[in-house]
């Protein structure tokens, strides 16, 4: 089975089993749990959920995330991509699932995810990643945890230096 | 001078040891130049035409002697002796080392400094009033708020990919020193009626290939719902600015696409979803202005009899101070600028030895406070008059008295084909022989408030657009030829210059000047800057006196 950097809740990061097979449009649907475009889903989605799969979604940067409210319940992952790492669109997406539509499915990064933006995807919500540049779950926790202090608040828990500042 | 806490301390030096392992990791081969690349921008390291150029954040323009002591040592020790101050008030070293880059961000950490996002497509070095603190005009200390937004944007999780880079100028007076109508947002601290304090909103303002003065979004923001509008702002821009063209990617693109209006709309919209969560608090914001080291003014005459009579037996002395001399908020104060446009130099650059003078001087004589401002001199900000002929001396015998601010000569230039891999013409040589040109003081004088600006491509990092007269260097085939324009301001009453004809030659280029000089001291009338003649009479008798002249 192929695996996945992800993300725990006591912010270690770990390499975990994927069970979901990526489908592009124009391939057949295997069989278990898949992740698919937005049009496939609004599609096909109803059917993939009556058969029992658990059903994820990717979205491309000019998608927007509104679009998914709806359905967002009923949606085990948003994998939202990076067709480049420079392409910035999909951190507010994440951040928009996160704080705005309370979405507590697994959000994963997808396309080129390079462990320098380890940092800037936690922080917007993102607890799994398919990393384009062979970067282990240690590389990724020490990209991540490189900081000391962040001075905003996010979608993740870290303190931001206003309230940490207050508590000293 | 904003002081570093221990989380603004170990922010930066938590950076510096980022970079330097991404250093290392480039220096072994793991990572090639070109994944190399996005991590040296991201710390203000480019790559140029003979070397690496670090650009260094001076955040507002703001520093104090022991940083600028520290700029000239890394001068002196890792480039050839001098530093570049830019037009959005850093400083750049044009001869570094990859191998060094490390250590100077470590010795730069070390006096609470960095590169931060000096570069890249993300928020850069917030610019602001070289003034502030120091001149009666302002509504409110801009620093603050500089401040305020330097750390927000630090690494901002969500901003940091942007379709562009993305400039914010904040100005508290209301004569504009930081060109805010022509920044990507430009915040223009207002008071409401109810004396309530909050900011004028311009977005989409730029130079460059598409220039533009922004228009006003918001007439008044509270100000402290700054954060939660700016947040918004970015949030649009972030989904919906081009990505598909570099050159059509800034935010100003958008905003004519979309007009003011609905831009300003969507702004709306998606700031009553973020809501006051957004915003900073006001304890923050009080910590922050209480963190700015508090400048102690003497109960002074306004009047110095030392400086009245120094001024009187030294024409020289009297020249600068009608020159380099601003009013200061407190009576018997100045501010003092201090020209980085020596006749025959290169407009911007110190060197490391002037760099200490300066630092020394602001120690000795101004509350250890230094500013860059955008025109690429330096400033004082608040010296006694009784002082000023001593500090004059001192700069003097350090060759950084040119009595010349706001005059012909201080003339902004970008680096151009001499350093930067963009350029298409050369930039500096223009600006030193047009300086020198007009290196008659009195004639300067007379002449009056003339600001010439030069870039070397159409990128215009050297402001052409909005200079009195614009210099933008162009490629013909090989040759360099300087296209003029006229007109432009990036001032309160910011606008963009009009063309004058067909581009010049290299060495016309200082005629053509005097020719529009002299064409202006005809037509001009009474009080007339060249600005306000050139907007009277229109571009014609201009045009007509330079392309006579051309054939």
């Amino acid at each position: 089975m192929p695996t996945l950097i992800r993300r725990q809740d006591d912010d270690q990061f770990i390499l975990g089993d994927d069970p979901f097979t990526a489908v592009a449009d124009d391939e057949g649907l295997p069989p278990g749990d898949v992740i698919i475009s937005f049009a496939r889903f609004q599609a096909e989605g109803d059917r993939l959920l009556a058969e029992g799969r658990a059903v994820g979604v990717r979205l491309e940067p000019a998608e927007e995330v509104e679009a998914l409210a709806y359905d967002l319940p009923r949606i085990a992952v948003v994998a939202l991509a990076f067709p480049k790492y420079r392409d910035g669109r999909a951190y507010t997406a994440a951040r928009l699932l996160r704080q705005r539509f309370a979405y507590a499915g697994e959000v994963r990064a997808v396309g080129e995810v390079l462990r320098e933006q380890a940092g800037f995807m936690v922080r917007c919500g993102f607890d799994a990643f398919a990393p384009a540049d062979g970067a282990s779950p240690q590389d990724w926790a020490h990209a991540v945890h490189r900081h000391r202090h962040v001075y905003q608040r996010a979608a993740d828990l870290r303190t931001p230096a206003y309230v940490e500042r207050e508590g000293g | 001078m904003y002081q570093y806490d221990a989380v603004d301390q170990e922010f930066v030096a938590d950076r510096a040891r980022e970079f330097r392992e991404q250093v290392a990791r480039r220096l072994s081969g793991e990572l090639s130049e070109d994944q190399f690349k996005t991590l040296r921008l991201m710390n203000g390291l480019y790559l140029q035409l003979h070397a690496y150029m670090l650009r260094i954040a001076i955040p507002y323009g703001s520093l104090n002697a022991r940083q600028m002591r520290r700029l000239a040592h890394i001068g002196r020790t890792y480039d050839r002796g001098y530093g570049h101050f830019t037009t959005r008030q850093n400083l750049q070293f044009h001869w570094i080392k990859l191998r060094d880059a490390p250590d100077i961000l470590d010795q730069l950490a070390e006096v609470d400094m960095h590169a931060i996002q000096t570069s890249g497509n993300c928020i850069r070095n917030v610019t602001s009033d070289p003034y502030a603190g120091a001149t009666a005009e302002e509504l409110d200390d801009p620093r603050v708020w500089s401040e305020a937004i330097r750390q927000w944007s630090s690494l901002h999780p969500e901003f940091s990919f942007l379709p562009r880079k993305f400039k914010i100028a904040i100005t508290a007076a209301p004569n504009d020193r930081t060109a805010a109508k022509v920044h990507d947002i430009g915040l223009m601290i207002r008071r409401g009626r109810d004396g309530q304090l909050g900011f004028e909103v311009i977005v989409g303002g730029g130079l460059g290939r598409t220039p533009y003065v922004g228009p006003t979004i918001a007439e008044f923001l509270p100000a402290n719902r700054l954060f939660s509008y700016l947040e918004a702002i970015l949030r649009v821009y972030n989904r919906h600015g081009r990505r598909d063209n570099i050159y059509k990617a800034r935010i100003k693109i958008l905003v004519a696409a979309l007009g003011a209006e609905e831009f300003a709309r969507q702004v709306a919209e998606e700031w009553a979803k973020i809501g006051p969560e957004g915003d900073l608090p006001d304890t923050e914001l009080a910590r922050i202005r209480g963190a700015f080291a508090t400048t102690v003014f003497e109960a002074l005459p306004a009047t110095s009899e030392v400086f009245e009579t120094a001024k009187a037996a030294d024409p020289a002395l009297a020249r600068f101070a009608r020159n380099n001399l601003r009013p200061h908020k407190k009576p018997g104060y100045t501010i003092v600028e201090v020209s980085l446009k020596t006749i025959g130099d290169t407009p911007g650059d110190a060197t490391s030895d002037q760099m200490d003078v300066i630092a020394d001087l602001a120690e000795r004589y101004g509350q250890d406070d230094i500013r860059v401002t955008h025109e690429q001199n330096l400033v004082l900000p608040h010296v006694r008059l009784d002082d000023v002929p001593e500090v004059f001396a001192q700069l003097q015998a350090t060759g950084l008295a040119s009595a010349n601010v706001n005059l012909i000569s201080d003339i902004i230039a970008c680096p151009g084909l001499d350093y930067c891999a963009l350029a298409n013409a050369r930039a500096i040589p223009v600006a030193q022989q047009i300086a020198q040109t007009f290196a008659d003081p009195d004639r300067a004088e007379a002449i009056g408030e003339l600001k010439i600006k030069i870039s070397g491509c159409i990128n215009a990092c050297g402001h052409h657009h909005v200079g009195h007269i614009g210099i933008l260097g162009v490629d013909k085939k090989g040759e360099e030829f300087y296209q003029l324009t006229l007109g432009g301001s990036g001032a309160e009453d910011a606008a963009v210059g009009k063309m004058l004809g067909p581009a010049l030659p290299y060495d016309k280029v200082a005629a053509a000047i005097d020719t529009l000089v002299e064409v202006y001291l005809r037509e001009r009338h009474e009080g007339e800057r060249f600005l306000d003649t050139y907007r009277r009479t229109g571009v014609e008798p201009f045009k007509e006196a330079v392309y006579a002249d051309a054939h």
